[in-house]
């Protein structure tokens, strides 16, 4: 160990902006983007496949209630979304007195729920999309074997509709990395946080922000890589056939 | 009504920022994406190779982490320049690295690589026999572009590209983070300074969501118009 720490000293030394602490600020950036990424995704997608089913209803007043929500939530830029949270958890009443007022007060939490909306609108359209793709002949099939609408939807026709918008969703993960950067806007220490913070202290632009921007590309490609296998795996029969 | 505690004209003038930022950087970004997607179908492997990593690259690292980069490592390279000028050619030329500037090229520049992939497509979809007709009668390079694989291509890329454009409107709200008054930085101001943000956010929400509805019908007209001849879809 010794070894390997003083080898790692004498790399750094002489070096005034990849120190030990600047990159401690790295790490906890790296740290906070995953979190708040993984997080928001997570909860996005558990939201994302009831909305997905309502919006793919035939009944106007239950499709049209979500249809709205997301037809805002991607029309607007997340940033206005984020200031709209972040300035305006502070009117509900009594939050501020609440027990919750500690978690909310710090800029985490209104971040999470801005890009937890927001992704949970965009996967909702691209379920629907794989929803409403579904071959006719694996619902008439299900209705042959009697099936009820719960055991179809269970059954049939979204583990089909998953795997159908599995590479739709690779991009909206991948998207989603890439717009987590502006939760550096409120104050939230992110890798984009972390690298302004280390621009404004040193006023070297290329050094801080070209390593996150490394650091970025890397995460991005594994997300790519991890979704490749995905597919590879799952959609292994849509895969034109070699004899 | 559009008062909005003496904010209203700001705001209107910060919409007007959003959308000029916004189309002159759509229009880099065409520009852009016209030359990458050139240059990834040509033999050349140099171009095939630069164009390669540019789109690969961008599309890689977050907007905002390039548009900082771009900006306050724009003003470090434009004062080394004029440092340079001003030492060695005795030039006094001071350049001050304008922020609307800077938006419009980073914008540009980032859409210009996701256009590129949107073009290339479109190019591909062009039968190649209208390639031949077209040099059959004579027509320069130049001008089978111009009249035959250009109106041919924006038929198939006009959907990516409206694509595109939707989410380069709300990309340009990010240019409020390094110092350009648009319309998300007057009422992020404004919210802090009366501590009423819903006043303020909620009319630039719905301002973003008027200019994509208007987008939206232009984009419809246009797809009418590159779809003659091919009948109604």
């Amino acid at each position: 160990m010794p070894d390997i720490s003083a080898w790692f000293n004498d790399l750094l030394s002489g070096n005034l902006i990849f120190t030990p602490t600047t990159l401690g600020y790295y790490w906890t950036g790296l740290v906070t983007t995953t979190q708040l990424v993984f997080l928001s995704l997570v909860i996005g997608l558990v939201l994302a496949v009831p909305l997905a089913i309502m919006r793919s209803s035939r009944r106007k007043w239950i499709s049209l209630p979500v249809y709205v929500y997301t037809y805002v939530f991607r029309g607007t830029p997340l940033l206005v979304q984020l200031y709209i949270i972040y300035y305006g958890v502070v009117f509900f009443d009594g939050i501020q007195q609440s027990f919750l007022w500690p978690i909310f007060r710090e800029a985490f939490y209104p971040a999470l729920i801005a890009f937890t909306l927001n992704t949970a609108a965009y996967t909702t359209e691209i379920f629907r999309g794989a929803i409403k793709a579904t071959p006719k002949g694996e619902i008439e099939a299900a209705r042959a074997y009697g099936m009820s609408q719960g055991l179809m939807m269970r059954r049939i026709i979204i583990p089909s509709a998953f795997r159908r918008a599995l590479p739709a969703y690779g991009n909206e993960v991948i998207f989603m990395l890439h717009a987590s950067a502006i939760a550096s806007v409120v104050t939230l220490m992110d890798l984009t946080g972390a690298a302004r913070y280390v621009y404004s202290r040193f006023y070297t632009p290329f050094e801080p922000f070209l390593f996150v921007a490394l650091i970025y590309l890397c995460l991005t490609f594994a997300i790519l890589f991890f979704f490749r296998f995905l597919e590879k795996k799952l959609l292994a029969h849509l895969k034109p056939q070699t004899l | 009504m559009l008062d909005l505690q003496g904010y209203g004209p700001r705001l209107i003038e910060g919409a007007g920022v959003t959308v000029q930022l916004a189309v002159l950087s759509l229009l880099l970004a065409i520009t852009l994406g016209l030359f990458t997607a050139t240059a990834k179908m040509s033999r050349n492997w140099l171009l095939h190779g630069i164009a390669t990593v540019y789109t690969t690259l961008i599309r890689g690292v977050p907007d905002l982490v390039l548009m900082m980069l771009l900006f306050y490592g724009g003003q470090i390279g434009v004062n080394a320049i004029s440092d340079i000028l001003y030492y060695d050619f005795e030039i006094d030329l001071y350049i001050n690295f304008n922020a609307f500037a800077a938006g419009v090229l980073t914008i540009g520049f980032i859409f210009g690589a996701y256009m590129g992939e949107t073009f290339r497509g479109a190019f591909m979809a062009v039968d190649n026999g209208q390639v031949e007709a077209g040099k059959a009668y004579g027509m320069s390079s130049a001008l089978v572009f111009r009249r035959i694989r250009f109106p041919q291509m924006m038929r198939h890329a006009l959907p990516g590209l409206s694509n595109n454009w939707m989410v380069l409107l709300k990309t340009t709200a990010l240019v409020s983070v390094i110092g350009l008054t648009d319309m998300v930085r007057v009422a992020a101001e404004a919210s802090r300074a009366t501590h009423e943000p819903f006043v303020f956010l909620i009319p630039v929400a719905v301002a973003y969501l008027l200019i994509a509805s208007v987008s939206e019908w232009i984009f419809a007209r246009l797809q009418k118009r590159y779809d003659i001849g091919f009948g109604e879809h």
